[in-house]
């Protein structure tokens, strides 16, 4: 039984993993091609899960409304990136984290004054809302296995994208070295949109798919952001492997460490302290892991500038 | 076992597939001026680089003043008195050329672990690092942001630099690079004073300045050396010229 | 521009280099005396609400001046300053709730833990540089904000309700608000005082020209690691006695202050202000604060220009303040 309990918890944990990773995706390639530490990508995701959320109490339709929301994510992160971002490219870190903050104070307020601070519900389409019996009784809502079906679909895409085609080889190349594509004259500025722009809208997508089962509010990508960049940091600016594995890695070892630290630590501590220590404990595990990480490879594991 | 001040023995570096530092082995003797010269590319700057703990060898031995430094980071070999100069140009941009020197003094001189005392006014440290201004023609420059000095002044304050922090050799790479003739001259003449103090390595492609200064010169082509010996020898080298002289003189 | 400076004319601040004319200081000066005399205009009538207002920019001063000595003159950009007010203030309440209020005993346990904290921290998060740097000083801060929510009995993430300000022999003057005031000020003239100290001694001078350029630095036989790590440390104690302040000034302690969001606050500040001048903490405070609190009169929207005040602040004003003074002769 308590196998059964773990699977659910894996699943989990590979759904938030996934999650993660489509956010970490859009993060680590602007970063990696164009050195930008963009901490507004955060906001992308929420922006994402509002417009999901407004679009389909529009129409009426969850589709509907994730076939709207997509192109305005990409439009909004565009409308960003002309306004602001792209006057920073040639700033230091400190002004690019500044500046991209500032967009965050902004546009945390902006939606609760648009739609309050109250969290918006968005309804999970009929046909998927359900749940799936995994094994032995034990319901899994099917929601959630579509966000993992679409999350890998997603990743295997990108995959394929970055490694097998003449885009993909310039983002890598842009990733490695931008200076020098551009000396080989490469439109860098294109490629920069290109890359921005899909990461917003995956960001974006991330949102959407979520939105249905977390609570839409203001300041929802704060707390998904720093585990992005947690995610690239662990995984290796630029890297877009090293994103999918350090983000499984952070979803499994976030979801399963919530749920057995207090058990474990039962093994050591009278109850109480087991429960007291492990909820005080489960939250900080992501953070020891990237400590760790970068004690050993303070480049991250994959990092794709030597 | 040699008592050559600076023993490089069997030094390799890769970068991925390509070799940069091929089997290197080099003793620098007491009071000499030993030049490497060698095509653009043939890894001079990279051999000083792991000389002087910039970058890492991946095999091979550093003995300096009879200890082997092989795995000591650059502040400690600095301490130790292996003190090198930059090929591209690095200083203090945003501190007067008085302090760059200063703050050179400084750390050959007491603890930096000071946390009261006007450091910039200190007579000691001020005294040393004006003298030191003069031998190079700076003093009267001595106040200037070092960024906004002159790029021949930048390459004098840069050996100044590398002086005042008590070098027992010295590794000078390109230091007259982009100087105007009557700057390298200059420097020149400052080398052939220094060369009786204290043994220096110099990377060079002023061929002038090397056959002036050098007692000996070795050759450095894709990371190996190809000859080692008395300049008029390395001028009569026949493998010499084709690979590096041959195509100057064509 | 001048292309000769003078040995005896400041630089501008962005440079960073100790103050040495009479010049220089008068805006320290007038700031000090400015923050003096407050307390004067409340016996004058004017609302006793501006003493607690001031003292709390003083307090958000402290915090954003030792943040100043690691990214003004340490290029260190710590994203997880915060935590450091955060174990001071949380010092503070501990020990009161049971029943250790001397706060010579507080002031101690707050500067001891901060120097720990900051010892194995920094040891770690130094052996990083740039974008990974600025990322695991944010997971340190937020591994404490995690472990204040859970700290149930302290309060969790309701926070913890101090019984009385920090006693000092034996006497709870304190309480009073203008003591609280002049006490907070003495602090931060004190601390202002020691940073400039350290700043032009050589120690001030090594971490400067690490900033300039590390390489050069070891060449020459600095190691940086042992002098950022030290500028660390003493930037963390700092915080944590305005950590203290805070505890006192408030009679509050909760996790939110350290959260990351308040440790991006900071950096608004010293940049607002003007980045490596010291003084241009004080004075970033004090317009974020006054702003904040003016803004927030109007309309409770009051991120919604914010918000972009950094953002313009950063494009066109990377100076601060203390810039727009600059001297420019």
């Amino acid at each position: 039984m308590t196998l059964t309990l773990a699977l659910v918890q894996i699943l989990n944990g590979l759904q938030f993993g996934l999650i993660l990773f489509l956010i970490a995706a859009g993060l680590t390639l602007v970063f990696g091609v164009m050195d930008f530490i963009n901490l507004a990508h955060g906001v992308q995701y929420m922006v994402g899960a509002y417009l999901v959320a407004a679009f389909t109490a529009m129409t009426g339709s969850f589709v509907a409304g994730l076939a709207l929301a997509l192109p305005a994510a990409l439009i909004f992160g565009l409308l960003l990136e002309v306004l602001i971002f792209r006057h920073l490219y040639d700033r230091d870190h400190l002004d690019q984290v500044l500046a991209t903050f500032g967009v965050i104070i902004f546009l945390n307020q902006a939606v609760k004054y648009i739609w309050g601070a109250a969290p918006l519900n968005v309804a999970i389409p009929d046909a998927l809302s359900g749940a799936v019996e995994i094994t032995d009784g034990m319901l899994y809502p099917v929601w959630r296995l579509v966000i993992i079906a679409v999350g890998l679909a997603v990743g295997l895409a990108l995959y394929l994208v970055v490694n097998k085609t003449k885009l993909g080889m310039l983002v890598r190349a842009g990733a490695s070295n931008a200076a020098m594509v551009s000396a080989l004259g490469v439109n860098i500025r294109l490629l920069f949109t290109i890359v921005f722009g899909v990461g917003a809208m995956l960001a974006g997508f991330a949102g959407a798919m979520v939105a249905p089962i977390l609570s839409v509010e203001p300041g929802m990508g704060d707390n998904v952001l720093i585990l992005a960049f947690v995610v690239i940091v662990i995984g290796g600016i630029g890297s877009i492997r090293g994103a999918f594995i350090a983000a499984l890695l952070i979803g499994l070892v976030d979801t399963l460490g919530r749920f057995f630290a207090p058990t474990l630590l039962k093994l050591l501590l009278d109850p109480s302290a087991a429960s007291q220590t492990g909820r005080a404990i489960a939250p900080m595990l992501i953070y020891i892991l990237m400590a760790a990480v970068l004690f050993f490879r303070p480049s991250g594991l994959f990092p794709s500038k030597q | 076992m040699s008592s050559a001040p600076l023993q490089l023995q069997n030094i390799c570096k890769n970068y991925g597939a390509l070799r940069v530092t091929d089997d290197v082995s080099l003793n620098i003797e007491a009071g000499e001026l030993h030049a490497i010269i060698g095509p653009n590319g043939a890894g001079k700057t990279t051999l000083i680089h792991q000389i002087s703990g910039h970058a890492q060898s991946d095999s091979g031995r550093i003995i300096f003043d009879g200890q082997d430094v092989s795995r000591l980071p650059m502040a400690e070999r600095a301490r130790m008195g292996l003190v090198r100069s930059f090929q591209i140009t690095s200083i203090l941009p945003r501190f007067s050329a008085l302090e760059n020197v200063a703050i050179a003094v400084q750390a050959r001189s007491g603890s930096s672990f000071s946390f009261f005392g006007n450091a910039s006014k200190e007579p000691a440290l001020n005294d040393t690092a004006m003298t030191l201004l003069s031998r190079f023609g700076l003093a009267a420059r001595a106040g200037v942001p070092a960024g906004q000095m002159s790029h021949g002044e930048k390459r004098q304050l840069e050996i100044a630099i590398a002086l005042a922090a008590k070098p027992k050799l010295l590794l000078l790479d390109e230091p007259l690079a982009g100087t105007s003739h009557d700057e390298s001259q200059r420097l020149i003449n400052t080398l052939q004073e220094l060369r009786k103090e204290l043994p220096i390595v110099l990377i060079e492609h002023d061929m002038d300045a090397v056959f002036a200064l050098a007692d000996r010169v070795s050759v450095l082509v894709y990371g190996r050396i190809i000859a080692s010996g008395s300049p008029q020898s390395i001028r009569d080298n026949a493998e010499v010229r084709a690979a590096y002289l041959g195509e100057e003189a064509a | 521009m001048n292309n000769l400076v003078d040995l005896d004319t400041p630089a501008s601040p962005a440079l960073a280099t100790p103050l040495r004319t009479s010049r220089a200081y008068v805006l320290p000066l007038i700031v000090f005396a400015i923050f003096a005399l407050v307390p004067l205009s409340v016996l004058w009538g004017s609302q006793s609400f501006i003493l607690a207002l001031v003292t709390r920019i003083m307090i958000l001063a402290l915090a954003a001046m030792s943040l100043d000595l690691l990214i003004g003159y340490g290029a260190m950009i710590s994203f997880g300053h915060a935590a450091y007010v955060g174990l001071g203030a949380y010092s503070v309440a501990i020990l009161s709730s049971h029943g250790i209020t001397d706060g010579f005993i507080q002031l101690a346990v707050a500067l001891g833990v901060s120097l720990i904290f900051a010892l194995f921290t920094g040891a770690i998060s130094l052996r990083t540089k740039g974008v990974y740097f600025i990322m695991i000083t944010l997971a340190f801060g937020q591994m404490l904000f995690f472990l204040g929510t859970s700290l149930a009995a302290y309060g969790g993430d309701d926070g913890l309700t101090l019984a009385s300000r920090s006693m000092f022999f034996a006497s709870n003057f304190l309480k009073n608000d203008v003591a609280m005031y002049y006490v907070a000020f003495g602090v931060l003239l004190g601390a202002y005082l020691l940073l400039r100290a350290i700043v032009a001694s050589r120690f001030g001078r090594v971490l400067r020209g690490i900033r300039e350029n590390p390489v050069r630095m070891e060449a020459i036989g600095f190691a940086p690691y042992r002098y950022q790590l030290t500028a660390y440390v003493i930037a963390g104690m700092i915080a944590g006695v305005s950590g203290f302040l805070l505890a006192n000034q408030t009679e509050f302690v909760s996790p939110a202050y350290t959260a990351w969001q308040r440790s991006g606050d900071l950096i608004f500040v010293l940049v607002l202000g003007g980045l490596g001048s010291l003084h241009g903490a004080i004075i970033g405070a004090a317009v974020f604060s006054l702003l904040a609190d003016i803004l927030s009169h109007y309309t409770e929207n009051w991120a919604l220009i914010f918000g972009p005040i950094l953002i313009l602040v950063v494009l066109y004003a990377r100076g601060g303040i203390t810039g727009l003074f600059g001297s420019k002769s």
